[in-house]
């Protein structure tokens, strides 16, 4: 794990004097709380998600990271706590209400979850075919477009059976990316794939965020990942962030345990215990 | 917390129904998924429906005539056959056979696609899962069901003819006046109701047991196993009160 990245380095004088003052808060959460079986995992969250950013969840298996996602399209409803989205607040609304919110967020969901009984064109094409008037040429030149972005421009008569999972990965990203959402959350992006995929997936989130105007919201436990992709980062740690803010104040922090996890001593280690006691 | 469990589980199969009842009337309708479902749940279980009830009827015939050989009853094996498998067996049978075959199959498919998160991924894009998948299979069984005990209950009545007339001796025109004369309409109602009631129950059960299905494929295996004994109880259970039920209504 390189500490002097290129990409994380240069990033900070511009991106958040740039982000801060003009760009206003697209999410804001707050006090937001989830417990499962008795146990908080997510115990008083307050944050801002700011449009036009990439902000990283940082956080070891097991700490709510993937639980903390699910709040922000209202996939998982909070014990306590709110989450305001675009002046709207949306604990409340009932599964029918958030459709409108969904439509402009978009999930990449860790294994793809691609529907394994269509083609990839007809998984891309499916949100289109629910949302839009479109013709069927219409819908077919907007999904070779989609597939082109994540590069895989062939890929389209296969099944999601027969693709390896890095492809799967960017099939389910292309699919995400049908109906051009203003904000897109990645769960575990990179999870279960080998260091050159993740490598390349990093890019690709990278060049979404460049060219198409999109917020994103990343969780990982992937360091190089967040450190290549993310504007400002959250580490979580026990239901609550150790650390929030830009890569510069993260590696000047005095937290032991974010330092420990950003120079990658301990991480690897802790992460193998961790993920060993899991059920 | 059993108790508990089982007015929740309860609680949330009445709140699936009334959203699928509710979806499946819900503009756009979304026929061709339901015809995709009929041809495969109902269609392909023709086979398996039409010989059970074919062999039921059949030795429904010989049972008859060898338990009460004395009686004469040999004239009566028409009414029988036809008034058993009408009223009782074609409709559980049917149910039973077919309920295990579609009902496991419901539960495998949206339990795999609960596990892999393609449900969430609905969700996800404003698409209700409900209204995609559930009640387009509970349209289909609801058609599927009442026409394969139909045909059941026709083929259970030609294969007690072949018996009673090649076996049994018994003329054809007899067997078949025997059955114009004493089955009534209150009989096929009664029965063809029933068989409503079940295709409902698989339907539901089948698609609640996958929507909760939690733990990867081990959880798929258990939920599916669940689905197939909650089934069978379930449809015997109902019948008998839907029995009764009926003998109260009608008489």
């Amino acid at each position: 794990m390189p500490p002097d990245d290129p990409l994380h380095a240069p990033p900070p004088p511009q991106a958040p004097d740039q982000a801060r003052p003009e760009a206003p808060a697209l999410f804001t959460v707050r006090g937001l709380t989830k417990g499962f079986a008795g146990r908080n995992v997510l115990d008083g969250l307050d944050f801002d998600i700011l449009r036009g950013e990439t902000f990283v969840i940082l956080g070891r298996s097991g700490s709510g990271k993937s639980v903390t996602l699910r709040q922000l399209n209202g996939l998982d409803k909070p014990d306590a706590g709110s989450v305001v989205f675009d002046g709207t607040d949306i604990t409340g609304l009932e599964e029918r209400d958030l459709y409108p919110l969904r439509r402009r967020v978009a999930m990449l969901f860790q294994g793809g979850a691609l529907f394994d009984s269509m083609t990839v064109f007809d998984n891309v094409a499916f949100p289109l075919r629910e949302h839009t008037h479109l013709s069927e040429a219409e819908i077919a030149a907007k999904v070779k477009e989609k597939l082109g972005l994540v590069r895989l421009p062939e890929a389209g008569p296969k099944m999601p059976s027969d693709l390896s999972g890095g492809m799967r990965k960017r099939a389910a990203l292309a699919r995400s990316l049908a109906l051009d959402p203003e904000v897109l959350l990645y769960d575990e992006p990179t999870t279960g794939l080998d260091p050159i995929t993740s490598a390349a997936i990093g890019k690709l989130i990278r060049q979404i965020h460049r060219h198409l105007d999109v917020t994103q919201v990343v969780i990982t436990h992937d360091l190089d990942l967040a450190q290549h992709v993310g504007d400002r980062l959250a580490y979580l740690s026990e239901g609550h962030f150790r650390f929030l803010g830009d890569w510069a104040a993260a590696k000047r922090s005095s937290d032991p345990e974010l330092g420990d996890m950003l120079s990658g001593r301990e991480w690897e280690e802790e992460d193998d215990h961790a993920s060993s006691a899991q059920p | 917390m059993r108790a508990r469990d089982f007015i929740t589980r309860t609680g949330d199969i009445a709140l699936l129904s009334g959203r699928a009842f509710a979806a499946m009337a819900a503009r756009p309708l979304e026929t061709r998924l339901w015809f995709a479902q009929m041809e495969q749940l109902g269609v392909r279980s023709l086979g398996v429906a039409g010989i059970a009830t074919t062999f039921t009827g059949m030795v429904l015939a010989l049972q008859t005539a060898y338990s009460l050989p004395s009686l004469g009853v040999k004239y009566y094996i028409g009414s029988v056959v036809a008034k058993s498998l009408v009223r009782e067996l074609g409709p559980v049978l049917t149910a039973l056979i077919v309920g295990g075959r579609i009902g496991s199959g419901m539960t495998a498919e949206i339990g795999t696609m609960t596990v892999t998160e393609q449900i969430d991924a609905m969700r996800s894009m404003a698409v209700d899962p409900v209204k995609k998948l559930v009640a387009p299979k509970l349209a289909a069984v609801l058609v599927m069901l009442p026409s394969l005990t139909v045909i059941g209950c026709g083929l259970g009545i030609l294969g007690g003819l072949l018996v009673a007339v090649f076996q049994l001796h018994v003329q054809a025109s007899v067997y078949l006046n025997n059955i114009v004369q004493n089955l009534t309409l209150a009989d096929v109602v009664s029965g063809v109701g029933k068989s409503f009631v079940f295709a409902y129950i698989i339907a539901i059960i089948g698609c609640y047991n996958g929507l909760h299905t939690e733990g990867g494929a081990d959880g798929v295996g258990r939920a599916t196993t669940d689905t197939v004994v909650t089934l069978a109880i379930t449809i015997m259970i109902s019948d008998y009160f839907l029995t009764k039920l009926f003998i109260l209504v009608v008489s």
